[in-house]
């Protein structure tokens, strides 16, 4: 039984012009242990999916699924108390931008027990320990001393440890990172993707990184969907990916890498749709 | 003597940090005695990680900071604005575009509005011309006659991008600081703005300071390349010197730490977890 499994999601929002399709008829499906990315530009949706399935929609959308299962258990049945008992506990997610994601107005260590305290129900010196324990997994140099930082006091690459340390505060069985490192310096991208891999293989988690960075898919995937307007236009793994992508947009995009440019020109997106016709 | 146009000797910047109850006054050095010079209608591109002195540098091309010592020169004009301020000449030699094309553009001006800013201001253009001018400019990077009169929000970040950059080329300058002008943007619109940006460069003869973070576009556009480090240049050479032949420890971490999309890469790392 796979960890994740959706069958044909549709989303749409309601707009001042109607009705819009955000996703249309896609599935996904994740195994314990491994690393599935989503990859598409702005607006394909590849966030979208994600946040119907933690439920962090806003009202206007209208979320639509053949089946929604986590574990077996069905997503779109779940009374809301017993939804947020699974996410944030079992499926956690974490953001593109660590800063906002945090909030300035308490202490990390504050944020990181608030979670250990209403999942794991953890008390006092638990807590303290246990916070101590994951700000060192996570890489955090003097935790004791950044249990009382402020995330201002923070650079961008320790607040996204920070989250990164929160989002496995209570060993989830899937981790959903939605652009985890696109705010981040190549160097400090790198250590997060190797922390996020390493986490990932020691837990045995099941791991979805969005993204639209075709490098970071590279670096970490073993499966990889390409998403475009809604519409999932390939699924493979990773090598065969790279190495003979079939959809007419996969190898667009892959052409489009400024380190595949063969010419003096780079080949666009648009180059391609005429040919290929998506 | 090869033809150089923008000539930067020994520049610092220091920035003086307010001292508060308990924090005694300090000077931070944002740049710390950058020289280099670029050749007319090249590229060089400036790399480093954040907080290293690069958008600061940036700042004093384009004389929206003063530099604190050293010597600024473009196509043969001084620069110093701290002492002589800012001719009318000076401006049409240098503009810029910036990162975030969400953030640059007025969201209150229409787009021909936003064109013809920077001629009202330091010409003496009479309003049809400039209108003219805008819509040559408009076709130029791309876009309609039709957008002329439409406001920011009606465009998506590629076509802001491509606004802000007719908006830098309406002054025909020499210099073009281009500030991260990729990194918002998507793979794909990233690639048609880096072919407008070649085409550019071809047809009105500039010279870019590429400021980026992302060495696969940088080795893609540069000519020469510079690695800031802690408002230091650790190292400076031709794109392919450097490339080839990092010298650097910093250079050769941020070469180690650029993802790698080829296969040879894929098949070892896949190779290493199997393992």
């Amino acid at each position: 039984m796979p960890l994740l499994e959706i069958r044909n999601l549709r989303v749409e929002f309601d707009t001042a012009k109607g009705p819009f399709r955000a996703l249309d008829g896609v599935d996904y499906t994740v195994d314990a242990g491994e690393v599935l990315a989503i990859v598409g530009e702005s607006g394909s949706g590849k966030s979208v999916a994600m946040l119907a399935v933690m439920g962090l929609l806003p009202d206007s959308a209208t979320i639509t699924a053949d089946k929604m299962e986590f574990e077996g258990r069905d997503l779109r049945t779940l009374s809301p108390k017993a939804h947020r008992k699974v996410i944030g506990k079992e499926i956690s997610m974490i953001f593109q931008e660590p800063i906002a994601s945090l909030n300035p107005c308490f202490t990390v260590g504050f944020q990181l027990g608030e979670t250990l305290k209403t999942h794991m129900g953890l008390k006092g010196k638990q807590v303290r320990e246990r916070v101590i324990e994951l700000l060192t997994a996570v890489g955090i140099p003097d935790p004791e001393g950044r249990i009382s930082a402020f995330p201002h006091q923070m650079s961008g690459g320790q607040c996204q440890r920070v989250m990164i340390a929160m989002a496995i505060a209570c060993s989830p069985k899937l981790l959903i990172a939605d652009e985890p490192t696109t705010a981040l310096d190549v160097t400090i991208q790198k250590q997060i993707l190797d922390l996020l891999v390493k986490l990932q293989q020691e837990s045995g988690m099941g791991l979805i990184m969005i993204t639209h960075d075709m490098g970071v898919v590279a670096e970490t995937a073993d499966r990889v969907i390409v998403q475009y307007k809604g519409r999932k236009m390939e699924e493979a793994d990773v090598l065969s990916l790279f190495e003979s992508p079939q959809n007419p947009y996969t190898k667009a995009l892959l052409s489009a890498l400024p380190e595949n440019a063969t010419g003096d020109r780079l080949p666009t997106v648009g180059d391609f749709a005429e040919a290929g016709g998506f | 003597m090869s033809d150089v146009i923008l000539k930067v000797c020994d520049v610092y910047r220091t920035y003086d940090l307010k001292g508060g109850m308990f924090k005694k006054a300090s000077t931070l050095t944002a740049v710390k005695g950058v020289s280099f010079d670029v050749e007319r209608g090249s590229t060089l591109a400036v790399v480093g990680e954040s907080g290293c002195g690069k958008s600061t540098l940036a700042r004093m091309l384009t004389m929206i900071d003063a530099q604190s010592s050293g010597s600024i020169e473009i196509d043969g004009l001084p620069i110093d604005i701290s002492t002589t301020g800012i001719s009318k000449e000076m401006r049409q030699k240098v503009q810029i575009v910036f990162q975030n094309p969400y953030g640059s553009l007025n969201p209150r001006q229409k787009i021909g509005h936003v064109l013809e800013e920077p001629l009202l201001l330091n010409t003496d253009m009479p309003a049809a011309e400039r209108r003219d001018l805008a819509l040559e400019m408009l076709d130029k990077v791309g876009l309609q006659p039709e957008h002329y009169g439409r406001y920011p929000h009606m465009f998506s970040g590629g076509q802001r991008q491509r606004i802000a950059i007719a908006r830098a080329i309406m002054m025909k300058p020499k210099l073009l600081v281009l500030d991260e002008p990729v990194s918002a943007l998507d793979l794909s619109v990233q690639a048609q703005i880096l072919n407008l940006l070649a085409d550019l460069q071809d047809e009105m003869g500039l010279t870019y300071v590429f400021i980026s973070h992302d060495l696969s576009v940088v080795r893609y556009i540069a000519d020469k390349v510079m690695v800031m480090y802690f408002g230091e240049v650790v190292e400076y050479g031709t794109r392919d010197e450097v490339f080839s032949n990092p010298q650097h420890d910093y250079t050769k971490t941020l070469f180690a730490a650029t993802p790698r999309a080829d296969i040879e890469s894929i098949r070892k790392r896949l190779a290493a977890k199997a393992a």
